[in-house]
């Protein structure tokens, strides 16, 4: 909302000496974000005069254009130029070539002299042109940062200024003044329930809030004279209300003849609606446009000659058409209010008029239209058709409902004063306007809300600064409990313009606001005592830090990815071949990664590939982060209105349509381990950095990882392992025959890495920190340390190749028994003296006893028990 | 013995009770000790004056042959020969063996410049540690973390929060919607529908603070992400005023930007809080000097947020506010564009380190 110095200060006695920035500075204090200020002067500077063509000789060009050499008189007949500089003639007349040709001998013109700037740094100075020495410019509209239009440079008699009208202009005034130029306009950001400060009406209020100063309700200086039914007949026909409230409840008609339609807007308007942000368009819409600027209330004005029998407002029937002032036709929805006449829509009630109905250079008569439409209904509309508009904007956060005669009344005197027009008597308003909200304010209560202590007298004298009326009574305080048994308590109607006020809440804000929020003390609340982060935030941390303190670098990647993305890499837990469910989103920003990601695999890759194309070749890179994972019921058919703790039932059904987020972790590992040097060969990163990242934030939280060989379309087939937690012990002993798969690991699958333009030998590793986190122990329990001698022994066991080496060593775990204290594959060897197609696998064994030193033989016994059951199982032979 | 002694030190055969020429032996020995430069010459000495075929061990050999009475003196002569020397040898091992190990200390001198770093160092994304750091001070006044998910019913990250479903304030935060529409599911717009979670689950009082992940719908640029970090606060107890919340915030201000930092309240609107304010901090260490920079909003709680909780606003107050971790992180550690943030580039973590 930009707000005119010019148009405040005819409400309120705004400092002479307050810039734009003052004010805005003021309006901060009472709730309002500053924007900007509108300044003309920061653009434009030096001297700006009158001018009187005294003469005109066309001079055509090779270049086939004709100039004007120009005589300009630029100080009054019979006067002495009393400007001095390079270029200003003391004669008081100026030579200057012009380009335009819509001016005679005679008129007044803008002249800007030599030393003047105007916007775009464009500086005046005498100039050889066309054969001439040119000492300034006869200005157009747009070089003076005027408007758009480029017809030609402006002539005086053009705005209104003349001899007839008793405002001719002598040559040398200043035009500053002339066409309001030094006035500047701050800018401030209203919130959205602030619906009356879209008007000077509404500002100036609160200016006078911040201030203290006096205001003047510009509504209250305007008389509206009483309905008699008389004017452009109107009828409310509303059959479907929304949420019940009629989408129109009050409408005003006034009428207005004998209009002159080639009255100019006047300077002082012209200029107050651009500074405000709005096009100068005809002096019919810049009067609607002005009192809806001035009072917050959005008019329309319908040609009369055009309109056909009395407009009434309905919705419209489903598919209905109509085309609206921008020259789109519109295919309406029932929910849509129109303003009809005879022939059919003509408008979209408080969002847009209609193109037939619209007033034009040769209408005369005008219909006026103030009225009071439902906000919900106005912005449903605007939304559907993308309609936002000035008068769209204040409807659809709430019009002052009591302003509808008033803003038609000052419109009426504004077309008779300024456009030659007659007011006709007729005078017609239907409809029952809104009561306002009644509040019970106990007098105890903004204080204990806002710990400061308010009087009375403040609380009152507040509430009726701002309009509401406010009744003081006693009566028992059901209220707040820290009032006493009886207090005062404030009866405040809400004045009619604050739809915003509507519960008591409302009205301390208010109480607050204006009395200061640097009023508020600061007091410390002690919490109960806490129970610090629970244990799923504090093993989160741990593994999260974890993976950093390994050498690995945290990213966050953005969870949009593609279909093809989460078909590719699915989900590090999911069944193999399970049908892959994901989330689309509705309005993604690009339609390409239009869903949310099932692994966080692709967000990591494409990091990656960022990084490596910044040159970065050596990554390591790890994410915890959600992923979705919708489930059969993919949110709820209805949602529960507000105010209200709905029921377990609906609040369970809420929950069940929320897909899974199981927070995940994730690494991708590529390029070396290090940096090379002097004396030190890095390592480079392979499937076993991937499964060891995995390994790592299991061992940090104490789980024991079972890996296998597992498959995943994303890895390699042959290079990929399987994170299963242990399962619960079965039958035949084993415990890991049933475990819970949470993870993969392993070498990304090459062709896929190739088409991504990723380095060859990617590896990664995704699992399930939730799951891992839950299979942590809640209490470890902790172990005996036996301080008897190790013993150790080796055994080297020839198996098949395609012999897994990890459940050899699972089955000698399994067979060694209690004795065993650790167990560890150190060599796979296959070629010389093993035979073909078959592997050697060296595994060191260490026993000891919890309670003895062990001899030998009970170790060998141990031994052979394993190897033994490695036979069996995976037919190991001893080498 | 396998050492050959040397010829030069093999002298003229002496008697073991000559006193002058055992002396002279002893003398010349101590000489050759003296006079070795590290510990091998000082070895070939030792083998020279006290080896198997030293003079003096040829000479102390013959001592029994020598007639009784001479055989004492011989033996007080020759130990006290050996002595002079055992303890001249120890001397001098010791000065050299210390020469010897500064020697090799500066002949070992290594240009530390020259390292590699062998092992590679990792670090945390700066808006992960910043919420922990956040996390961290709101648990040191008692209060506890509460999370929820990113991707909500409809209903938490609106009605539930008083958004009237046909208010302008709807539009306010540009929300992604789920396909189909109907399923009332979008991502989260602010991490305020951990609130209500909050008031659901765990009941009355509460003070809790919920640091995460929210979306909206903007366009990648310098100032502006679709998926940023925000933490919001939450109390609700008896008697709680914006007072309280002033102090808190306050409280809250310091911990993060010194002593002398303070808060500003200026009125606002949000549908879940009323009285609502913005908060502006007075961040003394700014860039470009001391300046208040918005920071945030907060409220009390509005009655209708409690009473989607089910408690009653006549008995109960509370006052929320909520911060962007992104914004805090920018002009807190003069982050100059949010890109650098989010891109993911190692430079911009490995940079912080482990620190914030």
């Amino acid at each position: 909302m930009r707000i005119p110095l010019s148009w405040l200060r005819e409400y309120v006695p705004v400092p002479a000496d307050a810039t734009a920035e003052d004010v805005m500075a003021d309006l901060v204090r009472v709730g309002f974000e500053e924007e900007d200020v509108h300044r003309p002067l920061d653009e434009l500077s030096g001297p700006l005069v009158v001018g009187e063509v005294l003469e005109m000789v066309p001079e055509p060009q090779k270049n086939g254009k004709t100039i004007n050499w120009c005589q300009v008189r630029v100080v009054p007949e019979g006067q002495e130029q009393t400007l001095s500089g390079e270029g200003i003639d003391p004669s008081g007349v100026q030579g200057i070539v012009c380009g335009a040709h819509n001016f005679q001998v005679g008129d007044k013109v803008v002249v800007t002299l030599p030393g003047a700037v105007l916007p775009g740094d464009f500086r005046i100075t005498p100039r050889q042109t066309y054969g001439h020495l040119s000492a300034g410019m006869i200005a157009s509209a747009r070089e003076l940062g005027l408007g758009e239009d480029h017809d030609g440079i402006i002539v005086l008699s053009s705005l209104g200024f003349s001899p007839e009208n008793g405002n001719d202009p002598e040559p040398g005034t200043d035009v500053y003044d002339l066409l309001h130029l030094r006035d500047e306009a701050a800018e401030i950001n209203v919130t959205a329930d602030r619906s009356y400060a879209f008007s000077i009406r509404g500002v100036g209020r609160e200016y006078a809030h911040a201030t203290g100063l006096p205001f003047t309700d510009p509504a209250s200086l305007v008389t509206a004279p009483e309905p008699n039914g008389q004017g452009h007949p109107v009828r409310l026909e509303d059959e479907r209300p929304i949420y019940g409230v009629p989408g129109c409840d009050r409408f005003v008609t006034r009428t207005v003849t004998g209009i002159d339609p080639n009255r100019p807007t006047p300077p002082w308007m012209a200029q107050r609606l651009r500074l405000a942000g709005m096009r100068s368009i005809s002096l019919a819409v810049d009067i609607s446009n002005y009192v809806m600027w001035e009072l917050g209330q959005p008019l329309h004005f319908y040609d009369a000659a055009k309109l056909q029998g009395p407009i009434v407002v309905r919705r419209a029937a489903e598919g209905e058409t109509l085309t609206t002032l921008d020259g789109k036709s519109r295919t309406l929805s029932a929910e849509d209010l129109l303003i009809t006449d005879d022939r059919g829509p003509i408008g979209l009630a408080g969002v847009m008029g209609g193109g037939e109905t619209e007033v034009s250079e040769s209408t005369t008569t005008i219909v006026i239209e103030s009225a009071h439409f439902d906000p919900v209904s106005m912005g449903r509309t605007r939304r559907r058709h993308r309609l936002p508009s000035e008068a769209s904007k204040r409807n659809e956060r709430g019009v002052d409902w009591e302003i509808a005669d008033e803003a038609a009344e000052r419109a009426v005197q504004l077309l008779v004063e300024l456009a030659g027009g007659t007011a006709d008597a007729g005078i017609t308003e239907v409809g029952t306007r809104p009561e306002p909200s009644v509040i019970e304010l106990p007098a105890s209560y903004p204080g204990a809300r806002m710990g400061i202590e308010y009087t009375e007298d403040q609380i009152e004298t507040t509430l009726r600064d701002l309009g509401a009326t406010v009744e003081r009574g006693t009566a028992p305080c059901a209220g707040h409990p820290d009032a006493g048994p009886a207090g005062t308590v404030f009866t405040v109607t809400a004045p009619t313009w604050r739809h915003d006020l509507e519960i008591r809440d409302d009205l301390v804000e208010e109480i607050a606001r204006l009395i200061g929020y640097d009023q508020i003390p600061s007091t410390l609340p002690v919490a109960p005592p806490g129970r610090g982060l629970t244990r799923e935030q504090a093993a989160r941390r741990r593994v999260v830090q974890g993976l950093a303190d390994a050498g690995l670098t945290e990213v966050l990647a953005y969870p949009f990815v593609s279909e093809a993305q989460n078909r590719f890499f699915g989900s590090a837990t999911a069944d193999e071949g399970a049908a892959q469910r994901m989330v689309h989103l509705a309005n993604p920003i690009s339609a390409e990664f239009g869903y949310l990601r099932t692994s966080l695999l692709p967000g990591l890759l494409d990091i990656a590939r960022r990084n490596h194309s910044r040159g970065f070749r050596d990554l390591a890179l790890y994410e915890s982060g959600l992923v979705f994972l919708p489930g059969e019921q993919l949110g709820s058919a209805t949602i529960p209105p507000l105010g209200a703790r709905p029921a377990d039932e609906v609040l369970a059904d809420l929950e069940a349509g929320i897909p899974d987020q199981p927070r995940h972790l994730a690494a991708v590992l590529t390029g070396h381990d290090s940096a090379p040097g002097a004396g030190h060969q890095p390592g480079t990163y392979d499937w076993q950095d991937a499964l060891g990242a995995a390994l790592d934030a299991a061992a940090i939280l104490g789980v024991d990882l079972r890996v296998a060989q597992g498959s995943h379309q994303a890895f390699h087939p042959g290079r990929t392992a399987e994170l299963r937690l242990a399962g619960p012990a079965g039958s035949d002993g084993a415990t890991d025959a049933d475990g819970t798969v949470i993870g993969v690991a392993g070498e990304l699958l090459p062709s896929w890495l190739e088409d991504a333009d990723l380095p060859a030998r990617t590896v990664a590793m995704e699992l399930d920190l939730d799951a891992l986190i839950a299979a942590a122990e809640d209490v470890v329990v902790a172990r005996p340390i036996s301080t008897f001698p190790l013993t150790s022994q080796d055994v080297a066991l020839v198996v098949a190749d395609d012999v897994v080496a990890g459940d050899v060593l699972e089955t000698l775990r399994e067979g060694a028994g209690e004795l065993l204290e650790d167990i560890r594959l150190f060599d796979v060897y296959s070629g010389q003296g093993v035979e073909d197609g078959h592997q050697s696998l060296a595994f060191s064994l260490r026993f000891r006893a919890p309670d003895r030193t062990l001899t030998a033989d009970e170790a060998s016994a141990a031994r052979t028990a394993a190897t033994e059951l490695a036979a069996r199982r995976h037919g190991a032979v001893q080498r | 013995m396998t050492e050959t002694p040397q010829s030069d030190a093999n002298g003229p055969e002496i008697s073991p009770a000559d006193e002058t020429a055992v002396h002279a032996a002893v003398e010349q020995a101590l000489e050759a000790f003296a006079a070795a430069a590290d510990l091998d010459e000082l070895k070939a000495a030792r083998l020279a004056h006290t080896g198997e075929k030293a003079p003096l061990t040829l000479a102390n050999r013959g001592i029994g042959k020598l007639a009784k009475d001479q055989k004492a003196v011989a033996g007080k002569l020759m130990g006290g020969a050996r002595k002079s020397m055992e303890r001249a040898l120890a001397a001098r091992t010791e000065v050299l063996e210390a020469e010897h190990a500064a020697r090799m200390l500066v002949e070992e001198t290594v240009d530390v410049t020259t390292a590699v770093r062998r092992r590679r160092v990792g670090a945390r994304h700066p808006l992960s540690v910043l919420q922990e750091r956040v996390s961290d001070i709101f648990i040191g006044m008692g209060w506890e973390i509460a999370e929820g998910p990113e991707l909500e019913s409809e209903w938490y990250n609106f009605d539930a929060l008083n958004f009237k479903p046909d208010h302008p304030a709807r539009e306010m935060q540009d929300t992604f919607f789920v396909d189909p529409a109907e399923s009332h599911l979008l991502l989260r717009t602010q991490t305020s529908p951990v609130q209500m979670r909050a008031m659901l689950e765990r009941g009355v009082p509460v003070y809790v603070l919920s640091p995460g992940r929210t979306f909206r719908t903007d366009e990648l640029d310098a100032t502006h992400t679709p998926v940023f970090h925000q933490f919001e606060g939450l109390a609700v107890d008896k008697g709680l005023t914006m007072a309280d919340l002033r102090g808190t915030l306050e409280y809250f201000a310091r911990q993060m930007f010194g002593p002398e930092a303070t808060i500003r309240l200026r009125s606002n609107f949000f549908p879940f809080t009323e009285p609502s304010a913005e908060m502006d901090i007075w961040h003394p260490g700014a860039k470009g000097g001391p300046q208040w920079i918005e920071w945030g909003g907060c409220g009390m709680v509005h009655p209708n947020v409690l009473r989607a909780a089910g408690l009653d606003p006549e008995i109960y107050s509370g006052f929320a506010f909520g911060m962007g971790v992104e914004r805090t992180l920018m002009f807190r550690n003069e982050v100059l564009d949010m890109r650098d943030m989010i891109e993911g580039d190692v430079r911009f973590s490995q940079h912080f380190g482990m620190e914030i």
